[in-house]
């Protein structure tokens, strides 16, 4: 090649004013901008009337009582703290800790080879990555908190976000990033030691499953005696395979195209699940317990992990990521234009007494548990450190990526949060209380929805039957899990924008098909990633195991995978066939186990900071990594200690052992001596699982903790950030070009394409 | 006439950036990507076809797949 590497101490910079302009060749025009130029009047004043507009949105959704809060103060609330969490909170940490050196070269430019690392175009990445990270969690949680008010929820949300949640997804990949792309599970290994690390990676597989398992129930109760969505659903895996072999053997590389039909073909599946559905063979056929669809979906989560990714994971995906997008913009376009008013209170009763039907306990901490998708999610380090850093282009664009992709995600949980804030809060808890207490029929639940002490006018039966009909079921009474009273929501949403009430049923099923696409998707993948964590933690323990590492060893790979679907799968059993009711007992579990695994990646955060010696802005990671440990402990205790049998498992356990062994036949909401059996395993499993998750994240934080202490007294480990490279390309930063940004690209697009995109040191 | 010419190159603008959106979040231009760069880094060597790379990358997503969050 004609241009030499440079050495790493070869960077010329040039000082014009405010500007830095950094080059690592002198024939090359500069790769680093650094701007110091101060905020001018025109941004503050702009700034200002932001922060004055969103101060004046929140004043309205926390202080304007009765029914006359329009949703659209929600958004704005919503929108003006984002802008100003990322201009001013992002841009410190930016500053103080993340120090982006666009004169290094990322992952992605250090390794380019085309195919997996990649460097990207910033616009493109954060829809990647958006796509990555959002799925069906900040669309149920905040459905299942609607039971505590709007106000806790809207709160938790958009602050969770700015001070926690984007801290987290921002900081892993900053780190991550300095580390040539390394996942969370080899940093924690790297940074806290052999202990600190095997503890982590246990962690993260062993809440993984719990995760696909509660993902799979949310599912489960959606399409559970409901021919219409089993139909659609069950059609996107022949619509997933016609795209996988359309792609392999009749169009390769024509993604867009196969997934516009795949759209099309979808759209068609939901319209005739409504034909389907009202034929006497589509009700026998697709009319499934929730049992039965339980093994549907393990069958089916088995075969996807095992069959070639070509043909029905990557097009599902491909599927899932065009649905996504698109979807989530049009419903905000729907709350735009429908701007629906707010049914439910600001806070409820429940909030107080901790006694909601939905889930169990008081507002700290299961507010903060049962949402954390769309505030704060553990999961998404797990995107953040290793597939995002190898598509990088620049390390300032992090700031986009990592803070401003969840700052998206924050917003699709604040509107999920809309739709069920404005149902009707009667029908809400008809929905959503488990199946033991409305008594599944529509007079059942509507005389103990109106026994609850709910506000507003009762609701009769007939209503019910009726709502349900409008949207094309035969009941709506405890589906629980939040899907359907979402999908319900949305359609009620959309229909007033697009089509009317005769499109209201469609806009229901559409919903539920899109939730289901993506957790199915989710469940193919997490499936996979867990096979993998197994295989390579086995292999790591040496022996006749070591086998295992080598990922073409057909035996191996579907022993693990039927492990790994045995986990989840009987945790999804135990789910269904709890009395008590799955989403109820579960649902906390999986925000634990998420929130879990936040505290477990904040750690590995907080630990580096404090090793890079920026013990003075530690605060910004360790604050939302104490909110978190506090949330979660406080959560794990009550749900292993409480003498609360609502809500601690080895109250409730200890309390049905006596009952059985007092020989009674029915106890609580177990009506047989199999269910008093059910609660007894169930509860045992659960309170197991409790201990487990608490147990592995406190030996994970102490370990960070001693590390953390020994870095500040100078006699740790070093720390394991790679050697700079200096980088050869250039980007802009954010998401619009600055004026000196534009005219250094200028310069590059000037220059003969062969230098353009050279790439320094390919390690391939 | 002029105007609607205009504001019809205008919506052809937008047109065009949609799609390039399209096509390389998706990966429709994958492949290009791919044949530049090993020309650029290899040059003179055969460059797979695009089926053979889309072949490979399906196999490397088989051996080392990337999770999707909830």
């Amino acid at each position: 090649m004609a241009t030499p590497t440079a050495a790493p101490s070869d960077r010329i910079e040039e000082q014009d004013g405010d500007i830095t302009y950094i080059r690592t060749d002198r024939e090359l025009p500069p790769v680093a901008i650094i701007d110091r130029s101060p905020i001018t009047t025109r941004h503050k004043i702009i700034f200002g009337i932001i922060a004055l507009l969103g101060a004046i949105a929140w004043a309205v959704i926390a202080f304007f009582r009765g029914e006359t809060v329009n949703a659209v103060w929600f958004v704005i609330a919503a929108i003006c703290t984002y802008v100003i969490g990322f201009r001013f909170y992002a841009r410190l940490i930016e500053m103080k800790i993340v120090r982006p050196r666009d004169d290094d070269a990322t992952p992605a430019e250090l390794f380019e080879n085309g195919t997996d690392y990649m460097p990207t175009d910033r616009r493109v990445l954060y829809g990647h990555h958006f796509a990555a990270i959002a799925g069906a969690g900040p669309l149920v949680g905040p459905v299942l908190a609607m039971q505590m008010g709007y106000l806790p929820g809207t709160i938790w949300i958009i602050i969770g976000a700015v001070f926690a949640g984007c801290v987290q997804d921002y900081l892993v990949l900053s780190i991550s990033v300095r580390r040539r792309g390394r996942s969370l599970g080899q940093m924690a290994r790297d940074e806290l030691g052999a202990v600190g690390g095997a503890a982590a990676i246990v962690g993260v597989l062993v809440i993984m499953v719990i995760l696909l398992a509660v993902l799979a129930l949310v599912v489960v109760n959606a399409l559970a005696e409901s021919p219409w969505g089993v139909f659609s659903i069950a059609m996107t895996i022949p619509i997933a395979i016609f795209m996988g072999l359309y792609l392999r053997f009749f169009r390769p590389g024509r993604i867009s195209e196969v997934s516009l039909i795949g759209v099309v073909l979808l759209l068609l599946a939901v319209i005739a699940g409504g034909w389907v559905a009202e034929t006497s063979w589509g009700t026998d056929w697709f009319t499934l317990s929730k049992v039965t669809l339980s093994w549907c979906i393990i069958i089916y989560g088995f075969c996807a992990s095992v069959l070639p990714v070509w043909l029905l994971l990557a097009p599902r995906d491909y599927l899932s990521t065009f649905m996504k997008v698109g979807t989530i913009a049009l419903l905000a376009i729907g709350i735009l234009l429908a701007r629906p008013i707010m049914e439910a209170p600001a806070i409820s009763q429940f909030a107080k007494t901790g006694t909601g039907p939905v889930f169990a306990g008081a507002l700290f901490p299961f507010l903060f548990i049962t949402i954390a998708c769309g505030a704060l999610s553990g999961f998404h380090a797990l995107i953040s450190s290793g597939t995002t850093p190898k598509l990088l282009e620049k390390e300032s664009q992090m700031r986009l990526i990592g803070y401003g992709g969840m700052l998206t995600e924050s917003f699709v949980a604040i509107m999920a949060l809309i739709t069920a804030a404005i149902l009707n809060q009667h029908l809400y808890f008809a929905m959503n209380a488990p199946a033991a207490q409305t008594g599944t029929t529509s007079q059942t639940a509507a005389d103990y929805v109106n026994g609850i002490g709910l506000s507003g006018t009762p609701i009769t039966g007939a209503q019910i039957t009726e709502a349900a009909a409008s949207v094309g079921e035969k009941s709506i009474v405890s589906r629980t899990g939040g899907a359907p009273t979402l999908a319900f929501g949305m359609s009620e949403v959309l229909h007033q924008v697009f089509g009317g009430h005769a499109l209201k049923a469609f806009w229901y099923h559409f919903a539920i098909m899109f939730e289901a696409l993506f957790i199915l998707t989710t469940v193919d993948a997490g499936t996979r990633v867990a096979r993998f964590m197994l295989s390579d933690g086995l292999g790591n323990l040496g022996g006749p195991l070591k086998k295992l590492r080598n990922p073409s060893w057909r035996v191996g790979a579907w022993t693990c995978s039927v492990i790994v679907v045995a986990a989840w799968g009987s945790i999804l059993l135990m789910g269904v066939t709890d009395p008590l009711g799955g989403i109820n007992t579960l649902f906390p579990l999986f925000g634990i186990a998420n929130q879990l695994l936040a505290a477990i990646a904040l750690t590995v955060v907080t630990v580096v900071v404090i090793k890079r010696g920026l013990v003075k802005w530690a605060w910004i990671p360790a604050i939302p990594l104490f909110w978190d440990l506090t949330v979660t402990l406080t959560a794990s205790w009550q749900k292993i200690f409480s003498a609360d049998p609502k809500l601690g498992y080895w109250k409730q356990h200890s309390q049905f052992v006596a009952a059985k062994e007092a020989g009674k036949t029915a106890f609580g909401s177990a009506k047989t001596p199999d269910q008093i059996d059910a609660v007894i395993r169930n509860t045992f499993i659960q309170g197991t699982l409790s201990i487990v998750f608490a147990a592995l994240v406190i030996i994970v934080f102490v370990t960070g903790l001693i590390v953390a202490l020994r870095a500040v007294l100078g006699t740790g480990r070093p720390l394991t950030e790679d050697e700079p490279v200096p980088s050869r390309i250039f980007a802009p930063s954010g998401l619009i070009p600055t004026q000196v940004e534009r005219e250094v690209q200028k310069q590059w697009d000037a220059l003969p394409k062969s230098q353009t995109k050279s790439v320094g040191t390919s390690a391939n | 006439m002029g105007r609607a010419a205009e504001i019809a190159n205008q919506i052809g603008w937008y047109f065009s950036k949609l799609s390039w959106y399209s096509a390389t979040l998706m990966g429709d231009n994958h492949y290009r990507r791919y044949a530049e760069h090993r020309g650029r880094t290899h040059p003179g060597e055969p460059i797979l076809s695009e089926r053979e790379y889309w072949r490979m990358r399906h196999d490397a997503s088989d051996a080392n797949p990337n999770p999707r969050c909830c």
